[in-house]
């Protein structure tokens, strides 16, 4: 294969999960998600893959299967979307708990009712909590270079996390983009075979899975909550010395986009970022200080980074392909716990844009970066999140 | 902090020290299944009262790598496991599960039967005591019919669980599965038979252990194997082999006990024997029996032809 190639965006990731050579794959087919596994399993059918491909009869199962590959001390690997996801979320906290550092692809999808293949946030923003890593990527190299940074990410012996590679579906799986790959022994010399310091091992039973009460649950917790605290750090490294390897710099735990003096900052995760650049750049033709801040890593929240790229500014605009019912967007929830209060802040305002693939345009973000604009010149504060491109007709 | 905890010391693979009840038939069918598998096996245990009684944080019976994962998915956790050990060429290890009725027959079934279809290299061993005994005794689809559970009451209106017992092993059979058993606590020595032959295939194995539960089906301790060996004796339990589908071994009734007997000497039934409508629901339960023991040829020659 040469090293550029035009590839469809779930080719892409397949040969990134194939150049990490993984020995168990196990997935449940689910549209925008289909096509990687269906990729995977053609490499694995034609040898050109050397691993075990577990069909199963559910994503619960799916990933059942690579917890249980996982604890066994092999590198493990799945993917799904929407409602998959949400079939998985048990398992993805108890793996998380018990610190099985396996690799999955949320291809980002919504959630029902209404049933729907469009895209959103809501899946993977559904898992928040769970203890596992979350990386959300603009492009098919992006997505790319991403996966082979997560088993990394996940394998490290101070992180042992399992870690979500989140990207937008249709948009990134679906779309054919010219990718640059990473040559096999630059892999295999940043990501040397998993080599766990505790496996499933009749020579050295441990006992996995305990049952545990107030005395150490909490400590548990902390522990899971210090390992992602911990991780922001090495996903700085770990990002920072692939894009030494490849020549391909996506960012650390955010990337920032002219946000050096800006005035309003636009915050997003996915593909709409590719978007917003455009916009900012046409608006700052129109001599508007407006920046973007893409959030690359959403858990662990990587409050520190977006600060130093925001403390400048005097407005934040976040858009959310996602909202917590009767709440607001979890972004939205994040910065504002994590940056009110600070002294200087900027203002926060979250916007609740693109749900079920809703379109966002260039004159949309336009609209969002006026709208955070228009609340700089008010003085109470903006605490209510606001809908973008909502059909007055259809709600009223 | 320590995720993983280390065994502790003492004789055999499932040691003393574990927080069972009194005369509780799982762990003493989990002693003589390890005893059988030998030490190079990984287990899996679904939730459950195996789980709960063997795993404190900070205590451990068992001397074998063990892992607890989730309710449902014991066997795609075992199966991960199998195809993990498959590429790392540990072909010496065998993987086993060994799960409650709930995480087998209800919650997990799905899981179990994927297993079974993809024909995985794991032996799933159910120790079946009949009920959610972990969460203080509900109904499940191992329940027998009319014994009472707490969310299957007699009442004015219900004389317990209306319902026949799943009849999970000719399920896991009829998925073409190698090899299939049954076997009672009432009966070890045949337990562990089973479990060392199960040992010689590959493929996906099933093997379903009655272990009676004092403390559930409201008996005295001491009187664990007696209940066992009743259960099978009255033909509720029958013992029996498959392999390829094809019954291969059954284990010979020869004095048979009226299912009455069997229901006298546990509180789950004793509703119907009080109850002095309930004549007809005796009769079914020992119309039930009487049908396992002709379809499996239970009774020995010299029985059969008096009754």
């Amino acid at each position: 294969m040469r090293s550029v190639e035009v590839v469809e965006g779930s080719e892409a990731v397949a040969l990134a999960v194939k150049a990490c050579r993984p020995h168990v794959i196990s997935a449940y087919p689910i549209s925008p998600q289909t096509h990687i596994v269906e990729a995977l399993a053609r490499m694995v059918a034609n040898g050109e893959v050397s691993a075990e491909y577990v069909c199963v009869e559910s994503e619960f199962s799916a990933a059942s299967v690579v917890s249980g590959a996982s604890a066994a001390g092999s590198r493990s690997y799945t993917a799904s979307s929407s409602q998959g996801l949400m079939l998985m979320t048990e398992v993805i906290y108890a793996s998380a708990g018990m610190r099985l550092p396996f690799v999955i692809t949320g291809v980002n999808r919504c959630i029902s009712a209404p049933i729907s293949i469009q895209i959103d946030h809501q899946d993977a923003i559904s898992l928040r909590d769970s203890g596992m890593i979350q990386i959300f990527v603009e492009s098919v190299q992006e997505a790319y270079d991403a996966h082979i940074a997560a088993f990394k990410i996940a394998e490290d012996p101070g992180i042992m996390l399992p870690v979500m590679v989140c990207m937008d579906g249709w948009i990134l799986t679906h779309s054919y983009e010219p990718v640059y790959f990473t040559d096999q022994s630059a892999v295999d010399s940043f990501l040397p075979p998993f080599k766990p310091e505790n496996f499933l091992d009749v020579d050295n039973p441990k006992t996995w899975g305990s049952y545990a009460e107030d005395d150490v649950l909490m400590e548990f917790r902390y522990s899971i909550h210090k390992a992602m605290q911990y991780a922001k750090g090495r996903i700085r490294e770990i990002f920072h010395e692939l894009s030494i390897l490849t020549g391909r710099d996506h960012g650390g735990l955010i990337e920032s986009y002219r946000t050096q003096d800006a005035e309003i900052i636009l915050l997003a995760m996915g593909s709409v970022a590719g978007t917003v650049k455009e916009a900012v750049d046409m608006m700052r033709s129109k001599g508007k200080k407006v920046g973007l801040v893409k959030l690359r890593c959403f858990r662990p929240f990587p409050h520190e980074d977006i600060w130093e790229a925001i403390k400048g500014a005097r407005v934040v605009g976040i858009m959310d392909a996602n909202f917590s019912m009767g709440s607001e967007g979890a972004v939205g929830l994040d910065l504002k716990a994590k940056v009110c209060g600070r002294p200087s802040a900027p203002k926060v305002i979250d916007f609740i844009a693109g749900l079920g693939g809703k379109d966002l345009g260039m004159q949309s973000i336009e609209w969002i970066a006026q709208k955070a604009e228009e609340a700089l010149y008010r003085d109470e504060p903006q605490i209510e999140p606001c809908w973008v491109n909502l059909n007055p007709a259809i709600v009223d | 902090m320590v995720v993983r905890q280390q065994a502790r010391d003492g004789d055999g693979l499932f040691v003393s020290g574990h927080r069972a009840c009194h005369g509780c038939g799982m762990a003493l069918a989990v002693r003589h299944i390890l005893e059988a598998t030998g030490k190079d096996v990984i287990v899996v245990t679904p939730t459950g009262c195996l789980e709960t009684f063997t795993s404190p944080y900070g205590f451990s019976p068992w001397r074998v790598p063990w892992i607890h994962h989730l309710f449902e998915n014991g066997p795609s956790v075992a199966t991960g496991i199998a195809a993990a050990l498959k590429m790392q060429n540990r072909q010496n290890v065998r993987v086993l599960v060994i799960g409650g009725d709930g995480g087998t027959f209800d919650i997990g079934f799905g899981a179990l039967s994927g297993m079974f279809e993809r024909g995985d290299d794991v032996l799933y061993v159910c120790v079946d005591n009949a009920a959610y005994m972990n969460t203080g005794g509900q109904r499940s689809g191992a329940t027998p019919t009319f014994a009472a559970t707490t969310t299957h009451p007699p009442g004015t209106l219900s004389k317990g669980k209306p319902e026949l017992k799943k009849d999970l092993p000719r399920i896991m059979a009829d998925h073409g599965a190698p090899y299939v058993a049954t076997a009672s606590v009432g009966y070890l020595r045949d337990l562990r038979k089973k479990v060392a032959k199960a040992m010689t295939f590959h493929g996906p194995r099933y093997i379903q252990v009655d272990t009676p539960c004092p403390s559930g089906w409201g008996f005295s301790s001491h009187l664990t194997l007696e209940v066992g060996r009743l259960g099978v004796n009255c033909g509720l339990v029958p013992i029996y082999e498959k392999e390829h589908g094809r019954l291969t071994s059954v284990r010979k009734i020869r004095k048979r006990v009226p299912v009455e007997s069997y229901m006298k000497a546990q509180g789950r039934f004793r509703h119907l024997l009080s109850m002095a409508d309930a004549k007809t629901e005796i009769e079914r339960l020992q119309a039930i029996a009487d049908s396992i023991v002709q379809e499996y040829g239970l009774l020995v020659q010299s029985e059969k032809r008096s009754a």
